[in-house]
């Protein structure tokens, strides 16, 4: 690693300040970090991450018709529902035994499609790249700035900014021209999203068996028109964050340092194959593999498998820093898999909660949240997965598979070839993501944007197939079914930020147990019964610090960036704490009203 | 002026007892800290008629200057730094304000000893989470209006559902239904799981009107919802209507006629979306073969499960309608067939016969 003038060679002593932030902004749901961070050798040496709501739903589920699982479930996200419901839907179709029309996946996968796009664009461009703006940019690294002002941007030729800080400051808030146009890019591709789901975050045409949307031609040239409007947008997304991604790497050597840990990725796949996928557990491995984002679990950068039967049997929920009974002296609900492999007591399927409020204590439990780890069979570990914030799992998993061959995106082993169609003012493009060094903030956060383009490649090709499908009076979008009076499911997807799984026991045609398992506890979740910490925490500590400033005027910069890198979504909840924290404020433009400090 | 024609003199000022100066700013301090999935703010940021950029930039005639304070659209850092305007209204040293609630609101009585069922930032004092029951005891006493967002907030929503371990409930059964803010506006209820983004947006832009002075209260109803908005059914505004009038109904969900037989509640709800369109009128719920489940209402979940399953009432109500929409139907479709046929005199024979006459006269 290479080091700068601005980070010492030698350990100085330590000069530790407490640092809390608490609540954090621009994410959805409600998060803390608290830190000490030793500003002599200008490193955070501890964080914890909190998050305090508890709202029950493996509670209320219970003794609920099964059919109304994914309507409920997809109350837990208001960002992306959608994934839930869909979720839920895969694991209620494995419980019925009923495989939707091949018209409902393609609906489906579109709609997924367009919430990728959506939900990506509004969080990269409206909400993490605040952090990279000129603005904030100004505020905590003006050196950095200063630079930014005289370097070319290398891709200027696409995006039309002709320095690195010209693009900073198309992202100030509120005022910047990309910030400005992400929001109404963002309700376009909302627009997409209701053409195939009724209506965004809560959708309303989504069924197990199925889905209601009316399959006409206008509903898919509708969609087909407004990702056309878009696709330079895309384009131009990828080469700016590239260009921000590679100066900073430049500007600050060293950054690869910042949120960088193990590489520990895991990715649950999305985008099912209509023509493979059955929905039944004995063929999961088959139908996994065929999705158009390959499941995978990846350590040390090797993939260590893409079956979905290995994933599903690794799912370990701990505790250790929760407010919750423990289950494990409970009757367990599903002692053996369909295939007969025994389900550990600490399976999803087997979790009974038992909510327990009490006071935090950092010293014991201060959570509302389990700890998901991941049983590494070979190696008995249990593993603190992350997602990447989604894309990077995504894109990682799937190019390591190397499975995916389609019309519009290719996986080559080490890289995925993305190919956009000519937009109104760009040309033809082929995209190229190559798997990073490291797994890191930077490296999170460039992600992002190439799987943008990724999702609107898939659904170019889920159009072509579907519109195919309606010129051939092939319009069935729903499959009735009878729920049966026993049963178990489980659903494996990519909710925008990363793995989501759903996992389902029914006794009398009813919820006897529903355990959803989204992203946000794997990346958020608190130390558990090992003391293994979750990721955030993980990724935080031990970053060097480049901000400029110092103890009295610190904003944390490199610290939220990194915490925003995984695309937090709390109401699925972490609570992590440690700490007596010194309160840090600041003092912000008066236009959003913080100038009341 | 003189007003020899009998026209009164247009009055300068409103026409209310209560004529009041109008503010000319005025801070949006949002909460999202209630049992939320912060979908409500999600949908916001879909509204383009008008977008919440238009009415922060000031691009809306009538209104006070706004500074929103939103968790997910501050470009603070987050901590005190975001709190410090929450922390300021408090304090009585930040006016006027507007507040908003997003989730539902936890019964933290129900909770023996210490604990908490959500928090927003921690007690500058303890050191301890804040809850947002706290929070809302000492903002809502002093907020210029309070504004619910959603049906968390408005009723309690889904975290209210039976069986429900946080005895969770919405904004007025805590405050009270008869809660008035400073502005004597009662709680503003805007339902929706979640809302549907111009509803929320028109109400929102009402309220501010009435702030700056030039315009009189929102009309709410006895749930303090906008009338204009909840005053119809689902049904009342549904292109799937029709169908129910001829007793045409849809059997399974690959249908597009009316899904009253397989779990839509449209009928009894009051909500304006498939007239409305979900964003910039795309989208919905039973006009585009979603069913509806209730989402605007008080007794939403539990009065519309299981969802799937045909609405209690519904099978006495399209029973009734059977013979009826059953002839009407057929003789419709005589007519229909008779519509579907040219007048004979269009013909390219040498003779006219359309029954013009050159000499005729009236």
């Amino acid at each position: 690693m290479t080091t700068t003038e601005s980070r010492p060679t030698e350990r100085k002593p330590a000069q530790l300040v407490d640092m809390s932030w608490d609540p954090i902004t621009r994410i959805i749901g409600n998060l803390g970090i608290y830190t000490k961070i030793d500003f002599a050798n200008r490193e955070v040496v501890e964080c914890h991450s909190t998050s305090s709501l508890f709202r029950g739903y493996s509670v209320f589920m219970k003794g609920k018709d099964p059919r109304d699982a994914g309507f409920i479930t997809s109350r837990i996200c208001g960002i992306c529902g959608d994934n839930h419901t869909t979720c839920s839907n895969y694991a209620q179709q494995m419980a019925y035994g009923v495989k939707p029309p091949k018209l409902a996946e393609h609906i489906t996968n579109l709609g997924e499609a367009a919430e990728y796009i959506f939900d990506h664009t509004i969080f990269q461009d409206n909400l993490v790249f605040v952090d990279f703006c000129e603005a904030m940019v100004k505020a905590t690294n003006p050196g950095v700035l200063a630079r930014a002002e005289r370097t070319a941007a290398p891709r200027g030729d696409i995006h039309g900014y002709r320095t690195i800080a010209d693009i900073m400051k198309a992202f100030n808030p509120f005022e910047g021209e990309v910030y400005k146009e992400a929001l109404k890019v963002s309700r376009i591709t909302r627009e997409m999203f209701c053409l195939m789901e009724g209506r965004h975050v809560h959708p309303s045409t989504l069924y197990p068996g199925g889905v209601g949307t009316m399959p006409q031609p206008n509903t898919f040239t509708d969609y087909l028109s407004r990702l056309m409007r878009v696709i330079d947008f895309i384009k131009k997304a990828v080469a700016m964050n590239d260009d921000v991604f590679d100066f900073f790497y430049e500007a600050l050597p060293g950054y690869e340092e910042v949120g960088k840990r193990r590489i520990l990725l895991g990715c649950w796949g999305a985008f099912q194959n209509p023509d493979v996928v059955d929905y039944r557990y004995a063929t999961m491995n088959e139908w996994g593999r065929a999705m158009y984002v390959t499941p995978g679990v990846i350590v040390d950068g090797q993939l260590v498998t893409n079956n979905l039967i290995d994933i599903n049997l690794g799912l370990r929920i701990m505790l250790g820093s929760s407010f919750y009974e423990d289950w494990v002296n409970e009757e367990p609900f599903v002692t053996h898999d369909p295939l007969g492999n025994p389900v550990d007591m600490r399976h999803p399927w087997n979790q009974t909660t038992v909510p327990v409020p009490q006071k935090r204590d950092f010293e014991g439990n201060y959570s509302w949240v389990m700890s998901p780890r991941w049983y590494h069979p070979a190696t008995g570990e249990h593993l603190a997965l992350d997602t990447g914030g989604g894309p990077l799992a995504r894109l990682w998993s799937t190019a390591l598979s190397g499975l995916v061959d389609t019309p519009y995106v290719k996986a080559t082993g080490g890289a995925i070839r993305i190919t956009l169609p000519r937009g109104e003012k760009l040309p033809e493009t082929t995209l190229e993501w190559r798997i990073p060094k490291w797994s890191n903030t930077l490296e999170r956060d460039r992600a992002r944007p190439y799987f943008i383009a990724y999702a609107a490649a898939m659904a170019l090709q889920f159009l072509d197939e579907a519109m195919g499908m309606l010129r051939n009076g092939d319009t069935k979008v729903y499959e009735n079914f009878e729920v049966p009076d026993e049963s178990i499911g489980c659903g494996f997807h990519e909710a925008v930020r990363g793995v989501l799984s759903h996992h389902l026991v029914i006794r009398d045609k009813k919820i006897a147990n529903y355990h959803p398992y989204p992203p946000t506890p794997w990346n958020a979740s608190p130390r558990d019964i090992y003391g293994t910490p979750g990721p955030y925490e993980d990724a935080v500590q031990g970053q060097p610090i480049f901000e400029e400033n110092g103890p009295d005027d610190f904003k944390g910069v490199d610290i939220m960036r990194t915490v925003r890198s995984f695309d937090p979504c709390l109401p699925c909840g972490v609570h992590m704490y440690m700490g007596k924290g010194k309160t840090l404020t600041t003092v912000h433009s008066p236009t959003y009203g913080a100038n009341h400090g | 002026m003189t007003t020899q024609s009998g026209t009164t003199e247009v009055q300068g000022e409103p026409s209310r007892a209560e004529a009041r100066e109008g503010f000319d700013e005025i801070t949006i301090l949002w909460i999202s800290e209630g049992m939320s999935c912060d979908g409500d703010t999600v949908s916001l940021t879909a509204a383009g008629q008008p977008s919440i950029e238009d009415v922060v930039l000031g691009l809306i005639p009538g209104l006070p200057k706004v500074n929103l304070v939103n968790k997910v659209l501050s470009p603070s850092l987050g901590g005190e730094d975001f709190l410090a305007p929450y922390r300021a209204a408090a304090r009585g040293e930040l006016e006027p304000f507007i507040l908003v609630i997003e989730g539902s609101i936890p019964n933290q009585n129900i909770i023996e000893g210490d604990g908490y069922w959500t928090s927003f930032g921690n007690h500058p004092d303890t050191g301890e989470p804040q809850t947002l029951n706290e929070w809302i005891d000492d903002l809502a006493p002093r907020a210029w209006a309070v504004v619910a967002a959603g049906t968390c907030a408005t009723f309690g929503g889904i975290h209210a559902m039976a069986g429900n371990p946080t005895g969770c409930m919405g904004l007025a059964d805590y405050l009270g239904w008869d809660f008035k803010a400073r502005s004597g506006l009662p709680v503003v209820n805007v339902p929706g799981c979640p809302i549907q983004p111009e509803n929320f947006m028109e109400t929102l832009v009402w309220v501010l009107q009435h702030a700056a002075g030039g315009a009189p209260p929102p009309p709410l109803d006895h749930m303090l919802r906008p009338q204009w908005l909840f005053g119809k059914t689902v049904h009342e505004g549904c292109d799937r209507a029709a169908y129910y009038e001829q007793a045409d109904f849809a059997r399974d969900y690959n249908s597009p006629k009316c899904q009253v037989k397989v779990g839509c509640w449209g009928p009894v709800v009051n909500c304006n979306v498939p007239k409305r369109g979900w964003m910039a009128g795309i989208g919905g719920c039973p006009n585009v073969g979603g069913i509806c489940i209730g989402c605007t209402m008080p007794s939403f979940p539990d009065a519309f499960m299981p969802f799937m399953d045909e609405p209690p009432g519904g099978t006495l109500s399209t029973m009734v309608i059977r013979p009826y929409g059953a002839v009407i139907r057929r003789l419709r479709g005589l007519t229909n067939d008779m519509v579907n046929h040219e007048p004979r005199w269009r013909h390219n024979k040498r003779k006219l016969t359309s029954g013009y006459d050159p000499h005729w006269r009236a």
